[in-house]
């Protein structure tokens, strides 16, 4: 029941949201058809333009027009290779993010790969020697690395690694025919820089929910009848806090998806932050609008399946009373 | 002290050693016994400020004045040399305090403003107004702020003031919620009740009855948010959608000199430039992350967990 609630949450959130990117073109300047044609557009260009965008027809059967096809994957045509004459070469925003979508998940499942079991193994490991110098130094390399731009840590390690040292490649251009060993030698160094991002902040707070734990009652029984602290933790700690871990993942994974932006444009990768950083720039708002929607929509599954794991792994929430 | 017994008065002499401590000489104790890590984060802020008020004078050149000389290596006469099309780097670096660091003070202010008055106004208000706020605010928040900042900005155009209203207002949702859950536990006390049949009105309620008493949780908070912020507004202007050229910015400075990275091989200290700017964002996240954490355990009395 309370999972029904919180899927049915979530959906009402989506739709909020799509309501949102979608009123975006609404807020446009009325003459908008002139500046994406440019100066010589001629009456009857401009007012074509419009129809083709549905400008004449009232906002609520738009927005149902638009969210219908988003579902189907057509998110509508780009502003950007229109022509003042009418002529018009654009391209389809789906085909625009279709190939970058893939290299974006690419890039951030690597990334993920990387840092989810690092992140728990070393949270785990300093909650368990909490204060030695081990932990310590943890925790000051990690609270540096929090409060870094994406860009800093990026450039440092280019400086590094790539300027200074010669072993990785500053630039991360792949393309469909690009071979996977070499695809993956050349997303090393972006990886690496969302990798040490994201760490960051995974291991901190499964190391806050850990040490949390370790204060009730029932780990303090276990520790009086004579278990190791390993065991306390494997046994006793971590089945109770996989909702919190999992909530933290979650969180991680949501926060990946936007930094991902900015380390895009640093290695200069093709992948969907680009693309939509590009679109702003010229402000070409269907791939904006098409962008921004896939962004928000990941974002807000993921963080409906750290709840929804939190509510499943948590019998008290599971059978409320 | 009077000797005759009977005028003889226990308050009277307590009273002679109770030295009432002015605000200064309080701030001035607390700084004596504050860690070294704050000490070091409000020594960085005052140098920070220090520059960015007195930029002009501090600086060698102008803020957009150029040279004939791009890419011209570290000198006495270009202290971090020249950037793409022959701007004092040293210059810029110095101007970009005050750009970088006022735009992103502003937006916090505005988002303090926002947020703050519209989350007192829920705590008062319990009913339509606190439901209305409560799921804009969710849905808002559903959507990550930089993907939204880039929706917006792509609406209204990369203008200061538009960066500083957008960046502000989708700040103001975390300050909103913060601002609305302490503030609904002073709501309740009696004082607050008796202001209220007073015939106070709402205005006077929020600011000479609740303020003062949520104080400390939103100073700290102020540090936080101007961190963020300030890293948001970087990113952007790293972006290029953020603060426009030629106003300097350490966001946009940082890649417009990224291409001297390759050539940190031959002459290190080229490669050294783009970072100069991001170290300074980096370095300033660092101080007042430093003081909120020396903030936050004096007025909350935390301790280190054992």
């Amino acid at each position: 029941m309370t999972v029904a609630q919180r899927l049915a949450l979530g959906m009402a959130t989506l739709f909020a949201v799509s309501i949102i990117i979608f009123i975006s073109i609404e807020m446009l300047p009325g003459d908008f058809g002139q500046i994406v044609l440019g100066q010589a557009a001629t009456e009857d260009t401009v007012a074509a333009f419009r129809r083709e965008l549905g400008l004449d027809k009232p906002p609520h059967l738009r927005y149902f027009d638009w969210i219908v096809g988003a579902v189907q994957g057509d998110l509508g045509t780009s502003f950007s290779g229109r022509a003042a004459s009418g002529q018009d070469r654009s391209r389809e925003v789906a085909d625009l993010i279709g190939p970058r979508l893939k290299n974006t998940l690419f890039l951030a499942g690597i990334t993920a790969l990387i840092s989810v079991p690092m992140a728990l193994v070393l949270g785990i490991s300093t909650a368990l020697y909490r204060n030695s110098f081990y932990d310590r130094s943890v925790n000051a390399a990690t609270l540096t690395t929090i409060s870094f731009p994406e860009f800093f840590v990026a450039y440092i390690l280019i400086l590094l690694l790539s300027s200074l040292g010669q072993w990785l490649p500053s630039l991360a251009n792949v393309d469909a025919t690009t071979p996977m060993s070499e695809r993956l030698y050349r997303i090393a160094l972006p990886a690496l820089t969302l990798t040490l991002v994201i760490i960051a902040h995974m291991m901190r707070m499964t190391r806050a929910a850990i040490i949390n734990l370790l204060a009730s009652p029932y780990i303090q029984m276990a520790r009086l009848s004579g278990a190791s602290p390993t065991e306390i933790i494997i046994k006793h700690a971590l089945p109770n806090a996989w909702a919190p871990i999992a909530t933290v993942i979650a969180f991680n994974l949501a926060y990946l998806v936007v930094g991902v932006v900015v380390v895009e444009v640093v290695f200069v990768y093709p992948g969907i932050g680009q693309l939509m950083v590009d679109a702003v720039t010229t402000r070409d708002i269907p791939v904006v609008q098409g962008c921004a929607l896939i962004f928000a929509v990941t974002y807000i599954l993921l963080n409906l399946i750290a709840d929804i794991i939190g509510i499943v792994t948590n019998p008290r929430l599971l059978h409320p009373k | 002290m009077s000797k005759n017994i009977e005028s003889y008065s226990a308050a009277a002499e307590s009273g002679n050693f109770y030295e009432r401590r002015s605000r200064w000489s309080k701030l001035r104790l607390a700084a004596r016994t504050s860690p070294y890590t704050a000490r070091f984060g409000l020594i960085v802020i005052a140098i920070y400020v220090f520059v960015a008020i007195f930029a002009p004078w501090l600086a060698p050149y102008g803020e957009a004045q150029i040279f004939p000389a791009p890419y011209e290596p570290w000198s006495s006469t270009y202290i971090f040399g020249t950037d793409q099309i022959g701007r004092d780097i040293f210059s810029r670096m110095i101007y970009g305090a005050r750009n970088t660091v006022g735009i992103a003070v502003a937006t916090t202010l505005l988002s303090f403003l926002i947020g703050g008055s519209l989350g007192l106004a829920a705590a008062i208000d319990r009913r339509w107004i606190d439901q209305v706020l409560s799921r804009s605010v969710d849905v808002l928040m559903a959507i990550p702020s930089l993907i939204f900042a880039l929706v917006l900005l792509s609406i209204f155009g990369p203008t200061v003031f538009n960066l500083i209203v957008i960046i502000a207002i989708l700040d103001s949702t975390r300050v909103f919620r913060l601002t609305r859950s302490v503030a609904v536990n002073v709501v309740v006390m009696d004082y607050v009740e008796a202001a209220k049949l007073r015939g106070e009105g709402l205005g006077w309620v929020m600011r000479r009855e609740i303020l003062p008493n949520i104080m400390p949780p939103l100073i700290a908070e102020f540090g936080l948010r101007f961190c963020f912020v300030f890293l948001t507004i970087a990113a952007l202007s790293f972006l290029g959608v953020g603060i426009q050229p030629p106003t300097a910015d350490w966001g946009s400075m940082v890649r417009e000199n990224a291409t001297l990275l390759q050539f940190a091989q031959y002459d290190l200290r080229a490669g050294l430039t783009p970072l100069l700017p991001a170290a300074a964002i980096a370095l300033l996240t660092v101080a007042v992350n430093f003081v909120v954490d020396w903030f936050l355990h004096k007025t909350s009395g935390l301790r280190d967990e054992q």
